[in-house]
């Protein structure tokens, strides 16, 4: 947007100048000058790019057009949360991989925090060896690519864990074999909605409970202890009612038949693989997250909160937490973009996932190369949207309210 | 001073030397006090630790080092040489792990350059380094150098880009993507922070466009959907669109930091700039990014490791990254059921190269963390 160095100075020379460079030394028509041109380019740009993809679609006789997706797929997918055979359409695979990238980023997302808050706590912990462990498994961790984390821990599933012939019994509950877990398929009973409501119920009246405790807290400063109460509604209370109404759900075990199991649920090799490598990958980021943010913390804070008499975990709690929490929530939430978005890996190792679906299978079968392409970079722009919108919700609610 | 009757030396008042300090305050007993058993939680994380150790570095050790093979012909002499990890097959393919494909006549090219690009690496990054001006020099024509060397043409055999391979390939799409991205990133960042509203948004939108798709996709789109979009006839190489792909990619990433970095120079800043008479150019060039960018150092050393790492995803596309050769190796039935090995030892080169990243990173930020320190 310069235009040379030299003039400037002398409004004689400007006026001898042409009436172009005048346009150009001036701010404001220069700004709509320069605009109007990357305007132009920009529409070049696509209108040439459009013109090509359409006279080259042409040219092979492909045209574009979204019907291939109520055609028959084809083809099977082992792992679905939703019914689905070969004859299903490749509209039911796509949403078959919808729902299994949904599931692992939500498993991944859960898991992650979790291991990323214990080790961020680790890496500030006082005591030399667990700080070291955990800053090498970190440091290990987020300096290999996470593709590397996925295959190995696949492959470490595949070719270590044993046949299901000699299966690794996990309690009587699960069978780990290398074709995955196999564990007992809950199949309710009416009784058993009666459990659910009584859970849903605790849930709501957790959530009225602590509104008014608060509000009593405000006027007369009465704390109850809120956190034992709510656990007791949302969890004893329904596990109570589940063994008293004599366990109302049967489990059908997974039986050895043959050279594999019958029966039951299972968990592939794939899922479990993609889950524990992301997970892993993504809390070694998250404890670093974790870490900056209770560093951030001035330790004022915590000394004046000593000082006004509040105990140690209500200090934790009321004090160290909430403004932790302001500096964490902003990188946290990219990093579960980056969960979501690197479950698109899941292609490397077969786990069926949108761009296993229809950006994999779907496309080589039908040739539709832009079709699906776009389709699977909506749904991942779509997720992206909705994880961003929810934690820019989440952030708001936790940020500083300034006068 | 004077002889004590009891046999003990007494001294004046203020006169005794200074004793030794008591035993557990001083060395590596006080150190273990403080750092392992200040506590009971500290003691138990201690014990916990220890044990988790055991239980892991032994086994680790003995099937890595002691109880591994380093020379075999094969998987099954490997079996029945040791019980450990079978380092042979990683030893005999080294040139394949390192060259691809490349003619192993040529292969000193390759080296050469990678001796080139390590006495620009150096150059650029040791400032007391001998003759930098004349490597900075050097740095400039070195990309030209580089691909003359890799490519061939002008006197040397020519090879096609589909024989790169391995670590090889790793470096030339980390150093160009790192190379390329950051100015891109800039202008983008730059772009971003205009207040002409039709630049503003299209960099909005090409930033947020990106940020929100996985690499992968895009990748995909470079190997199968970019002829479309070209004049008809057009077919440039694959590793090319590659580069373009992940150089666009990581750009995007980098021109959000860097934006991190713009908006934490104080708008004086830019105001003196305005009324020193300069204008957007040299404003920017002079006085707001050498700023911006000397706070956003950490970040974009960040995204230039997240960039080298990305660079193993090219094997979804068919390109044989040491990932690729390794896969394609294993397919080999005298070597099958070594995928841990050869994970392990890509994984290790990887942690070596963006280790080294992110600890000169360190280095940079507290050399240039000037102004406020105590």
């Amino acid at each position: 947007m310069s235009s040379g160095t030299s003039v400037e100075g002398s409004t004689s020379i400007t006026s001898q100048r042409n009436i172009f460079s005048r346009l150009w030394n001036d701010k404001e028509t220069r700004s709509v000058i320069v605009q109007i041109i990357a305007l132009v380019a920009l529409f070049a740009f696509f209108a040439f790019m459009i013109r090509n993809a359409v006279y080259n679609l042409e040219a092979i006789g492909k045209g574009f057009s979204f019907d291939f997706l109520w055609q028959p797929a084809n083809y099977d997918i082992n792992q679905r949360l939703i019914s689905y055979d070969s004859r299903s359409s490749h509209m039911r695979a796509m949403q078959v991989g919808i729902l299994n990238t949904l599931l692992v980023a939500f498993a991944g997302i859960v898991l992650a925090t979790v291991l990323g808050f214990i080790l961020g706590v680790l890496r500030l912990s006082k005591n030399w060896l667990t700080n070291k462990i955990a800053y090498v498994y970190i440091e290990y961790v987020r300096n290999v690519p996470v593709l590397l984390h996925i295959l190995l821990v696949h492959g470490i599933m595949v070719h270590s864990l044993p046949k299901p012939k000699s299966a690794i019994n996990v309690g009587d509950a699960g069978f780990l074999t290398n074709r995955g877990l196999f564990m007992p398929k809950p199949i309710p009973e009416p009784l058993l909605w009666a459990v659910i409501a009584l859970f849903v119920a605790g849930i709501i009246f957790a959530i009225i409970f602590r509104s008014w405790a608060k509000k009593v807290q405000n006027e007369t400063g009465k704390i109850y202890p809120v956190f034992w109460i709510s656990v007791f509604a949302i969890i004893i209370l329904p596990v109570l009612a589940y063994f008293l109404l004599g366990s109302p759900v049967n489990w059908e075990a997974p039986e050895l038949k043959g050279f594999n199991f019958r029966g039951g649920m299972v968990i592939r090799p794939e899922f479990i693989a993609l889950w524990l490598a992301l997970s892993f990958y993504t809390a070694a980021f998250i404890a670093e997250i974790v870490r900056a943010g209770i560093l951030a913390v001035s330790h004022g804070q915590t000394e004046a909160s000593m000082a006004l008499g509040i105990p140690r975990g209500r200090t934790l709690k009321l004090v160290v937490i909430p403004q932790a929490l302001r500096v964490i929530v902003p990188p946290l939430s990219s990093q579960y973009l980056n969960i979501t978005k690197n479950s698109s890996l899941a292609i490397a190792i077969g786990y069926m996932d949108i761009t296993a679906t229809i950006g994999g299978i779907s496309l080589n079968q039908t040739g539709r190369e832009m079709e699906c392409m776009i389709i699977v970079m909506a749904l991942y722009l779509l997720f992206s949207l909705l994880i961003s919108m929810f934690m820019n919700w989440y952030n708001k609610r936790i940020k500083l309210v300034e006068r | 001073m004077r002889q004590s009757n009891q046999g003990k030396q007494q001294y004046e008042p203020g006169t005794h030397p200074d004793l030794p300090p008591p035993l557990g305050t001083t060395g590596p007993i006080k150190w273990m006090r403080e750092n392992l058993f200040s506590s009971p939680t500290n003691i138990a994380l201690t014990i916990l630790a220890a044990f988790f150790l055991y239980k892991i570095i032994p086994g680790a050790v003995s099937w890595s080092i002691t109880d591994a093979t380093f020379i075999a012909e094969d998987r099954n002499e490997c079996r029945a040489l040791n019980s450990g990890a079978c380092w042979a097959f990683i030893a005999q393919r080294w040139g394949l792990f390192t060259f691809g494909f490349y003619p192993e006549d040529q292969r000193w090219r390759v080296v050469l350059a990678f001796v080139l690009l390590l006495m620009v690496i150096v150059a650029l990054l040791w400032e007391n380094c001998p003759g930098r001006k004349v490597l900075f020099k050097f740095a400039l024509i070195f990309p030209f150098v580089a691909t003359w060397l890799l490519l061939g043409g002008f006197g040397l055999e020519p090879v096609a880009t589909d024989k790169f391979g391995g670590f090889m390939l790793t470096i030339i799409i980390g150093v160009t993507g790192i190379a390329l991205s950051l100015p891109l990133g800039i202008l983008l960042a730059l772009g971003r922070q205009s207040n002409l509203p039709i630049i503003k948004y299209a960099c909005v939108g090409f930033i947020e466009f990106i940020r929100g798709v996985p690499l992968i996709t895009l990748l995909f789109v470079a190997s199968t959907m970019l002829s479309y979009f070209l004049p008809p006839g057009t077919n440039f190489n694959l590793l090319l669109r590659v580069l373009i792909m992940v150089t666009l990619f990581a750009s995007a990433y980098m021109a959000e930091v860097i934006r991190g970095g713009l908006q934490a120079v104080p708008n004086g800043q830019i105001e003196a700039a305005d009324a020193m008479g300069l204008k957007y150019w040299p404003a920017m060039r002079l006085i707001v990014l050498p700023q911006a960018l000397k706070i956003s150092i950490p970040g974009i050393v960040n995204t230039f490791v997240g960039l080298y790492k990305d660079s193993v995803l090219v094997i979804v596309i068919g390109l044989l990254d040491p990932l690729g050769i390794g896969q394609a190796s294993l397919a080999d039935t005298k070597w099958q059921g070594l995928s841990t090995e050869v994970y392990l030892f890509v994984a290790i080169f990887f942690f070596v190269s963006c280790y080294a990243m992110a600890r000169y990173s360190l280095y940079l930020e507290r050399k240039l963390h000037t102004g406020h320190s105590r």
